[in-house]
């Protein structure tokens, strides 16, 4: 292990480098001495850095890095079994990682204690809650945990379970539940909120004010990592995206940015099935082609002239493309050429990742929720 | 540092309220450790009479027999039984994981439960011993009460440990209640608690019995209420004996306890398909 050596913006004041610069000088030093650089801004809540997780042979988490600001919320959005609940458990301290860096609250969460504990919330979807007590038996208990817990009625009102205060946990619905285990994990007051998939089992209301309390959760300048399989929660929710498929980043960048990815069109037919070879319909299109089976889906920044040639060969045949449709690429789409295609999910080269990360590093000084991004 | 221990123990104590709470809440764990050791006071002493006999401790009643015996039985099973289902049970839930999570200090979670079960062992056995006396005119000397004390203290440290260890290796309810039972349960018919073997018993059951520590839990308590011994009646051996199973449950468990739920199969897909159940509002 190389000697690892944090340096903070606030420790040298004279200096005011954007983000970009620093990842710049990060990567020159480590070229320069071979030494292993993270570099956080006084904004930076959790960096994390070429992180990587083995269960026995198995690489569940395969180099991953991002970093999360203050008043912003990340998303790690992807399938079950691509890594995400490994990487929010070993930035919570309840797992060790295999290698990397992993930095929150200027703190390692592997050798933290109960100060790290403190400025930390946490809502798992695998931590249960004493079934004897009533919600504000446990609100009051976990919250005395903490040095300056939130008030108990608070909370309760915040997840708007008034009625059932005093009920028994074990009487609760599901989704009540989950509701308790969201103000559990902000009785503490934290500065850094984990929410693993937080809306798993609410109906589509409870969802709806779910989403609104973690906007409120990132306007109050906490940083909120969520985890989730629900594109629509990412883009409702996200500042920054990052897709997950077999333990790797695929794409990072804001939901904007990954739609962008897709081209500004998707095209979409069936193949007519006494077509064998279809190489010379496809090969000259500008697009990338998404799907590959009969039905087909190509991503394009030339609508026109991919269609102009799509629809002369077939015409030239005498063929009608069944189901023939143009669209504007939803983030699912680019999703699941992410991550679906099983072996090929790393599309998205490296330099490309670094890039969309440096890019919304930039701005991270100005306010990131204000994207202009309208979310339907 | 004085006030870091200060906060720990106010910590601990309310983790000793809450298991109490919860404790009185589970009517079967209040049963099974206060209601049936009583019961079975009652019944044997019922169906066998309250006369004279031979025993291991000389010639006494039979409620004098059965009142330290069950009492020490209540002791362990609140100890031993109850930490080791209670820690099996809430790691399942992942309400370890919750509370490793929390600013919470592990020692102040564990002694919590830990201590919450030393109480009711010492309520359940208080209730044991004043109906024996009040009852059926069990023997109880002033002299003789350090040594009760001294054995209660040392016999439930000891299978709280031993409780903390049996959470430890059998890490689920449906593990820890079988190992649990199948544990104390037999030990209980060989070690002078159940039945009154006095010197009649096969010798391989005696050897049985000498190894694990409840027959030495029974009759170093046993002892200190025994009209014929003299005070102050301590059974060093015994209470020594008694140290040396502390320290193997205490080694298990350090090296042993986690506080992840186990990775089954149908753990996730149990709790998902109980978060899918709706909300009901």
């Amino acid at each position: 292990m190389p000697e690892v050596r944090r340096f903070r913006a606030r420790d040298t004041p004279h200096l005011c480098l954007s983000a970009g610069a620093l990842r710049g000088i990060a990567e020159a030093a480590q070229r320069l001495r071979g030494q292993r650089v993270v570099f956080a801004t006084v904004n930076t809540a959790v960096a994390v850095d070429r992180l990587v997780k083995d269960y026995g042979s198995a690489r569940a988490v395969d180099g991953v890095s991002f970093e999360v600001a203050r008043g912003e919320v990340f998303a790690l959005l992807g399938p079950n079994g691509a890594g995400k609940s490994s990487i929010v458990e070993i930035l919570e301290g309840h797992r060790k990682r295999t290698s990397g860096t992993v930095c929150v609250l200027d703190t390692d969460p592997e050798t933290a204690g109960s100060d790290f504990r403190e400025r930390i919330g946490i809502v798992l979807q695998s931590s249960g809650i004493d079934p004897e007590l009533t919600v504000r038996e446990a609100i009051n208990f976990y919250g005395a945990s903490y040095q300056n817990p939130t008030a108990t009625n608070e909370l309760i009102e915040l997840v708007e379970l008034q009625d059932k205060a005093d009920s028994r946990i074990s009487t609760l619905s599901g989704g009540q539940q989950r509701r308790i285990d969201l103000a559990l994990g902000l009785v503490g007051d934290p500065e850094v909120v984990f929410l693993d998939e937080p809306t798993t089992g609410f109906d589509p209301a409870a969802r709806r004010r779910g989403w609104k309390l973690v906007e409120r959760l990132a306007s109050q300048q906490r940083a909120v990592l969520l985890t989730t399989h629900y594109l629509d929660e990412a883009e409702a929710l996200a500042d920054r995206v990052a897709v997950l498929a077999k333990g790797r980043i695929v794409a990072e960048g804001t939901p904007a940015q990954l739609r962008a990815r897709a081209g500004s069109a998707l095209i979409s037919f069936v193949l007519p099935d006494h077509i064998d070879t279809v190489a010379d319909l496809l090969a000259p299109l500008s697009g990338e082609i998404v799907g590959r089976q009969s039905s087909v889906q190509i991503t394009t920044d030339t609508p026109t002239a991919d269609l102009a040639h799509l629809t002369g060969w077939a015409h030239q045949r005498g063929l009608e493309l069944e189901g023939l449709t143009v669209t504007k690429p939803s983030l699912e789409d680019v999703y699941l050429g992410l991550v679906g295609d099983g072996d090929d999910g790393g599309r998205v080269d490296a330099v490309d990742a670094v890039d969309l990360v440096d890019e919304t590093l930039d701005q991270s000084g100005s306010d990131l929720t204000n994207e202009g991004e309208g979310v339907s | 540092m004085l006030s870091t221990l200060s906060v720990g123990l106010k910590q601990l104590w309310r983790c000793i309220c809450l298991q109490n709470r919860i404790f009185w809440r589970t009517p079967i764990a209040a049963f099974f450790t206060l209601v049936f050791p009583i019961l079975m006071l009652v019944l044997f002493t019922a169906i066998f009479g309250n006369d004279d006999f031979d025993s291991v401790y000389g010639r006494i009643t039979s409620s004098q027999f059965y009142t330290p015996g069950l009492a020490v039985y209540a002791a362990a099973s609140s100890t031993y039984t109850g930490i080791g289902i209670t820690l099996a049970s809430r790691r399942e839930l992942g309400i370890l994981k919750r509370v490793r999570g929390t600013p919470l200090p592990p020692w102040a979670y564990l002694g919590g439960v830990v201590l919450s079960a030393v109480w009711i062992a010492a309520l359940g056995v208080t209730a044991m011993v004043v109906l024996g006396v009040a009852a059926y005119g069990v023997n109880i000397e002033a002299a003789k009460l350090p040594a009760m004390i001294i054995t209660f203290v040392v016999g439930t440290a000891s299978f709280a440990a031993l409780g903390l260890a049996l959470s430890s290796l059998a890490r689920t309810v449906s593990m820890a209640v079988p190992a649990a039972n199948a544990t104390l349960l037999p030990l209980a018919f060989i070690s002078d608690i159940f039945v009154p073997f006095g010197t009649d018993i096969p010798q391989w059951l005696d050897v049985i019995g000498d190894i694990f520590p409840l027959k030495h839990f029974g009759r170093a308590f046993s002892e200190a209420m025994n009209p014929f011994s003299a005070a102050p009646a301590f059974e060093w051996q015994r209470l020594a004996i008694l140290l040396a199973w502390l320290v193997v449950g205490a080694l298990v468990a350090s090296r042993k306890f986690s506080w992840e739920p186990p990775v089954l199969a149908g753990r996730s897909s149990r709790r998902r398909s109980r978060a899918s159940g709706g909300d009901a509002e």
